[in-house]
């Protein structure tokens, strides 16, 4: 309990203070994690919408393996990546293994299908005569598309807080595509893991909650938008 | 529509730019034990060195098994270990080269007060361990093929006892970890001084063989053949090893830990042989 306490008090000491390894850390999972949800937006949300549209052979599969990839264990997706970006793998020629760049793509690979999956489920609730009703009326198919992404923009905001809160929260692909490299790739919860192998509880117990306090600003905001309904 | 061909036109741009290779050779890569970084040592060493040299050091902090296997594959370009036996090995094979000696410290036998196997003052760890065993008393192993497991393998070699479940726990961890979990099973353990120092104020654990020679701790830096894969950086690598043994980096060495501890974690060795330590 005590332990508690004094991390409550660290970590209020590291923000009010404005450490600048902590901030330099918080700044660098916010951006790296930040960019990562960009990418997986631009390819999910068009990647769910087709799926959601369109009606192929074997789209049953390609669904079913989306949710699974829903589910994907970073871990996983870390040992793959790093294997891509090896000096000996395929795209060594790159070298952004140990960067943040590798952990931006590890990331988007993680975020991509949570993405793709929210939007073809909110893609799929716009009612499918509403769309039947808007080609009948002469609009043509990418217009038609268009309007059922604003109808469905506000549930896919779920698709940005899961993906974000998914990926700045995650360990496994951070810690082994980043390598945990103080000042280049220690993330908040690289940093977490490592001070408290060194028995460092009341610095982990302060970042965990800067990272609760982050997610938590991020989903507040994300949330109050799509409340109020304001965009 | 434009304002979003806008926004992913600035984020490919943005990830071609973050992806494009850099100048090889101002990049090294450095694969090195848990043990140094969880002491705070490369923390203090790295800067001193990417300021002398203009480099930049990447540093992989894994179990020594996994950084002597990085470097034989060619993902590094120079190692910082403390596995003797296993770096002879990797250097018959020619995957790593120019073993050199950098630094010292020792590891220590700890356990529960109460010492239910009656290992206090035992002068062989092997003689300890042996009691342990004998005694059924709880013991865990990190696991991980650390250098630490690694000594730990062969002390128990030593002892004639091929440890097994349910008095023998393997945490599969760090060390920091590995003592907590010791700490909370009343168990015993085998630890590097410099964490357990570290970890001193937390644990209820108390040093109760020390001393066997068998217990050195023996860093040594050697560098990657780079014959070993494409794009081993072997100038940034000997670069970096030959910081090492430089004697600014060995006084920053010695004096290491003095502040925090009260007594420095590692003791320098540049320029000695394994025989004289």
């Amino acid at each position: 309990m005590d332990l508690l306490v004094a991390g409550v008090r660290e970590a209020l000491r590291l923000l009010l203070t404005g450490d600048s390894d902590v901030f330099a850390i918080l700044w660098l999972s916010l951006q790296v994690s930040g960019l990562a949800t960009l990418i997986s937006l631009a390819l999910g949300v068009p990647a769910g919408a087709a799926l959601a549209l369109l009606r192929f052979p074997g789209r049953t599969l390609v669904v079913s393996a989306v949710n699974t990839g829903m589910g994907l264990p970073p871990v996983v997706v870390g040992l793959f990546v790093t294997l891509l970006l090896w000096r000996s793998g395929p795209l060594g020629a790159w070298e952004i293994l140990y960067t943040p760049a590798a952990i931006v793509l590890a990331q988007a690979v993680i975020a991509a299908p949570i993405v793709m999956g929210i939007t073809l489920a909110a893609v799929q609730n716009v009612p499918e005569k509403f769309r039947l009703q808007m080609l009948g009326l002469g609009a043509s198919r990418p217009q038609m598309v268009g309007v059922v992404l604003r109808e469905a923009r506000l549930p896919m905001l779920a698709a940005v807080m899961a993906g974000f809160g998914g990926i700045i929260s995650e360990i496994g692909a951070s810690m082994m595509v980043g390598g945990n490299i103080k000042g280049q790739t220690r993330t908040l919860t690289t940093a977490m893991v490592l001070e408290t192998g060194k028995g460092n509880f009341e610095i982990a117990i302060a970042l965990s909650l800067l990272l609760l306090v982050l997610v938590f600003g991020v989903n507040w905001t994300l949330t109050a938008i799509q409340q109020r309904r304001v965009w | 529509m434009a304002r979003i061909a806008a926004v992913l036109l600035v984020i490919v741009l943005g990830v071609a730019a973050a992806a494009a290779p850099g100048p090889a050779s101002r990049t090294v890569i450095l694969s090195t034990t848990t043990s140094t970084q969880d002491a705070g040592l490369l923390d203090v060493l790295v800067p001193i060195f990417e300021r002398q040299t203009g480099l930049t050091l990447k540093t992989v902090s894994v179990g020594t098994g996994q950084a002597l296997a990085l470097a034989a594959r060619g993902e590094a370009d120079v190692v910082l270990v403390h596995a003797p036996p296993l770096e002879r090995k990797y250097v018959e094979e020619g995957k790593l080269t120019k073993r050199r000696l950098v630094m010292v410290n020792d590891f220590v036998v700890v356990g529960p007060e109460s010492d239910p196997a009656r290992i206090r003052g035992e002068k062989r760890a092997a003689d300890a361990l042996a009691k342990i065993a004998a005694a059924g008393a709880r013991f865990v192993s990190r696991g991980d093929k650390s250098g630490t497991h690694v000594l730990e393998q062969s002390l128990w070699k030593q002892a004639g006892v091929t440890p097994a479940a349910p008095w023998y726990i393997e945490s599969g961890q760090g060390m920091g970890a590995t003592l907590g979990l010791a700490d909370d099973r009343r168990a015993y353990t085998l630890t590097d001084r410099a964490t357990y120092l570290a970890f001193g104020r937390r644990v209820a654990l108390t040093t109760l063989v020390e001393g066997d020679r068998a217990l050195l701790n023996v860093y040594s830096v050697l560098e990657v053949n780079p014959a070993n894969g494409p794009r081993v950086n072997a100038g940034g690598g000997k670069a970096f090893a030959d910081f090492l043994l430089a004697p600014q980096t060995q006084a920053v060495i010695r004096t290491f830990g003095v502040d925090r501890f009260g007594q420095p974690l590692f003791v320098p060795i540049a320029g000695r042989k394994e025989e004289d330590l």
